[in-house]
């Protein structure tokens, strides 16, 4: 009890974020087991975690190193079409389903951190708006390159062409990835218990790469890049650092996401999946992962649950985003929160370090 | 002949882009935002201008009359209930009210207009011209379209240049607060860079369906995006960069279309954009400005 009380903040602070996705882990298991909740709302279990880990992921980039990213969905369908390749090639190699989704995961992850490194390279030469429009561009090129990527196995090896099917001059075996028609006839290995354990794998990553000393250096160059280069820090490689670990992330999600339905087509990662993420990550506050956490949990449920209204389902989802977008940047809402949270704090007695409401502290 | 044909394709394709990158060039170098939502207005441009024709039967001229008001009136009011309460704003928290506002508009032409395409008549009807004994086909709408591009380019440097809001908005996008010291009206100023680009959008959504003669809530979309693109390889806040970004991409589109493959088009064209901005960060003809410690 002595140890709970004397922890540092941060730690306090990680355990909490933890055990809310644990309770909630356990509160959805049980009431799934129980039959409480209809078969729609468990078809949104595996969504809700790999919405939620993306959010996370993306947080590493643009709430802790302070770079707009406009391309996560290109990484999440690098992640999601080599996990695919993977998990097929696997099949008879590693018969438990649950590890041969881990080894997938594993894959997509290493697959789309090599591309977040290539992308990174050339993107981390600029700054600011010109960073978010190269990465929105290379998100668009992975998607137009998977849409001409015809890839399958067969006796002989592996088989890869970027012009037709046929190219690939198959001799029986499979063809696993089909240019425009993606890939089809994918087993279901996911469960909601591997997406839970995504979610508190990539919690783990992140929450520790923020405390140690490359995430302080990567906070650093956020807040002032002449200042931390001027103290030696390596700018550039603690900004490709933050954008490689959220883009291996963010595959192992897109693998795991893919792994959920029998076809996915490349043009589902698009540019409104990489700003449906944004927005997440946004709503959520920046730099907060349990805000995060919370917004992409009701983001992917309301829309589901929103079903009956149609078309306005859109409509209203897009007014929402504008009206809270102006009320909580209005410098008198602003005001009226601080002065809130506050009083909130007073009461409660908690001593929470004055920079904690900034949003800039990961919790 | 076909390179021929692919040049002068590429051209009015560019010249679009070219139209609509101003309206992204113009915002951006005054209000600093990337307005994902200018897209959305040339659709919605498109719209006016189909109904004005198809259902009201007014004459193309009048339609387009009516489709630039309509845009700018739009461009007036968005930017008055969304961007201004955010002038101070982080700049992250205007990009999600710029694509709430392209949801927005998405979703309300999703609801009035439907989800079917329509097909939208040209606003040029004239026989196409045969030129070098028939070999080679001319569509007027081209003509039309590079025409109106160096009107419109002419136009706003004249106005840039010459008159007393034109200098106003250089000197709003290049300081806002010696500007205002200087007496200058910044909020007025930045309604009429969105009023003028609203304007514009309309035209290059007219030309635009002229020539692609399909319109649905998200005939904009790509098309703004693309020309965005164009904007910062031509060096974002100049207006002769987003007229030589336009072309270029538009001929580079086209030739990646016809020579190398429909598929992959899209991702050359994007491709362009990465290693301009490598070789030079602030576009071909944008101004670096060196960050002073």
């Amino acid at each position: 009890m002595d140890k709970i009380l004397h922890m540092s903040a941060s730690t306090r602070s990680k355990l909490i974020t933890y055990g809310m996705v644990v309770v909630a882990f356990v509160l959805m298991q049980w009431l799934s087991s129980a039959h409480a909740i209809s078969s729609s709302t468990t078809g949104l279990l595996v969504p809700i975690c790999v919405y939620v880990s993306l959010a996370i992921s993306l947080n590493l980039v643009v709430g802790i190193s302070g770079e707009l990213s406009l391309g996560h969905a290109g990484f999440m369908s690098v992640g999601a079409f080599t996990g695919i390749f993977a998990a097929q090639l696997l099949t008879d190699i590693i018969p438990t389903p649950m590890l041969r989704l881990v080894a997938s995961m594993l894959v997509g992850g290493a697959f789309a951190a090599l591309a977040g490194f290539l992308v990174g390279i050339p993107v981390m030469r600029l700054h600011g708006d010109y960073l978010a429009i190269v990465t929105l561009a290379f998100g668009e090129i992975i998607k137009n390159l998977l849409n001409n990527l015809y890839a399958g196995f067969d006796a002989n090896g592996l088989h890869f062409s970027m012009t037709s099917a046929q190219a690939l001059a198959m001799e029986g075996g499979k063809i696993v990835i089909n240019g425009p028609q993606g890939a089809v006839g994918i087993p279901k290995l996911s469960t909601f218990f591997a997406g839970f354990l995504l979610i508190m794998f990539t919690l783990f990553v992140v929450l520790n790469l923020v405390d140690s000393r490359s995430g302080r250096a990567i906070m650093a160059v956020r807040d002032n890049r002449i200042a931390a280069e001027s103290v030696g820090i390596d700018t550039t490689k603690y900004r490709l650092m933050a954008f490689v670990v959220s883009a291996a992330l963010a595959g192992m999600a897109g693998a795991l996401y893919a792994q959920n339905f029998s076809s996915i087509v490349p043009k589902k990662f698009d540019f409104n999946t990489s700003i449906l993420i944004l927005v997440f990550v946004v709503l959520g506050g920046m730099g907060n992962i349990r805000g995060g956490i919370i917004s992409a949990t009701l983001l992917t449920v309301l829309p589901e649950k929103l079903r009956f209204i149609g078309d306005y389902r859109m409509l209203g989802y897009a007014i929402v985003l504008i009206v809270v977008m102006v009320f909580s940047n209005n410098p008198q809402v602003r005001l009226f929160i601080d002065s809130l949270r506050e009083k909130l704090l007073k009461r409660g007695g908690t001593n929470v370090p004055a920079d904690a409401s900034e949003g800039g502290d990961a919790s | 002949m076909g390179f021929l044909t692919n040049l002068i394709n590429g051209i009015s394709l560019g010249s679009v882009y070219a139209i609509i990158a101003l309206g992204y060039t113009m915002v951006y170098g005054i209000a600093k935002m990337l307005n994902f939502a200018h897209g959305d207005v040339i659709m919605v441009g498109g719209y006016i201008c189909f109904i004005a024709m198809n259902n009201l039967g007014l004459p193309p001229v009048v339609a387009v009359l009516l489709s630039m008001v309509g845009c700018t009136c739009l461009g007036i009011v968005v930017e008055r209930l969304a961007y201004k309460p955010l002038r101070e704003a982080p700049s992250l928290a205007v990009l999600i009210t710029a694509i709430g506002v392209s949801y927005l508009l998405q979703n309300t032409a999703l609801l009035v207009w439907g989800a079917d395409p329509k097909a939208f008549r040209s606003i040029v009807d004239l026989p196409s011209i045969k030129l070098l004994g028939g070999q080679l086909t001319v569509a007027p709408i081209s003509i039309v379209t590079v025409l109106a591009n160096v009107a419109i380019m002419v136009g706003l440097t004249l106005f840039t240049t010459r008159t007393k809001m034109g200098k106003a908005m250089r000197a709003c996008s290049e300081d806002k607060g010696a500007a205002q010291l200087m007496g200058i009206n910044v909020n007025t100023t930045i309604s009429m860079v969105f009023a003028i680009g609203s304007g514009l959008a309309a035209i290059a959504g007219v030309l635009l369906c002229s020539t692609y003669p399909t319109l649905m809530p998200t005939t904009g979309s790509l098309p703004g995006i693309k020309a965005f693109t164009a904007a910062v390889v031509g060096g974002i806040g100049s207006i002769p960069g987003a007229a030589l970004g336009g072309i270029l991409l538009g001929i580079i589109e086209i030739f990646a279309k016809a020579y190398i493959g429909t598929q992959l088009a899209d991702a050359i064209v994007f491709g362009v954009l990465i290693v301009v901005l490598l070789i030079r960060p602030a576009g071909l003809l944008g101004q670096e400005i060196r960050e002073k410690v």
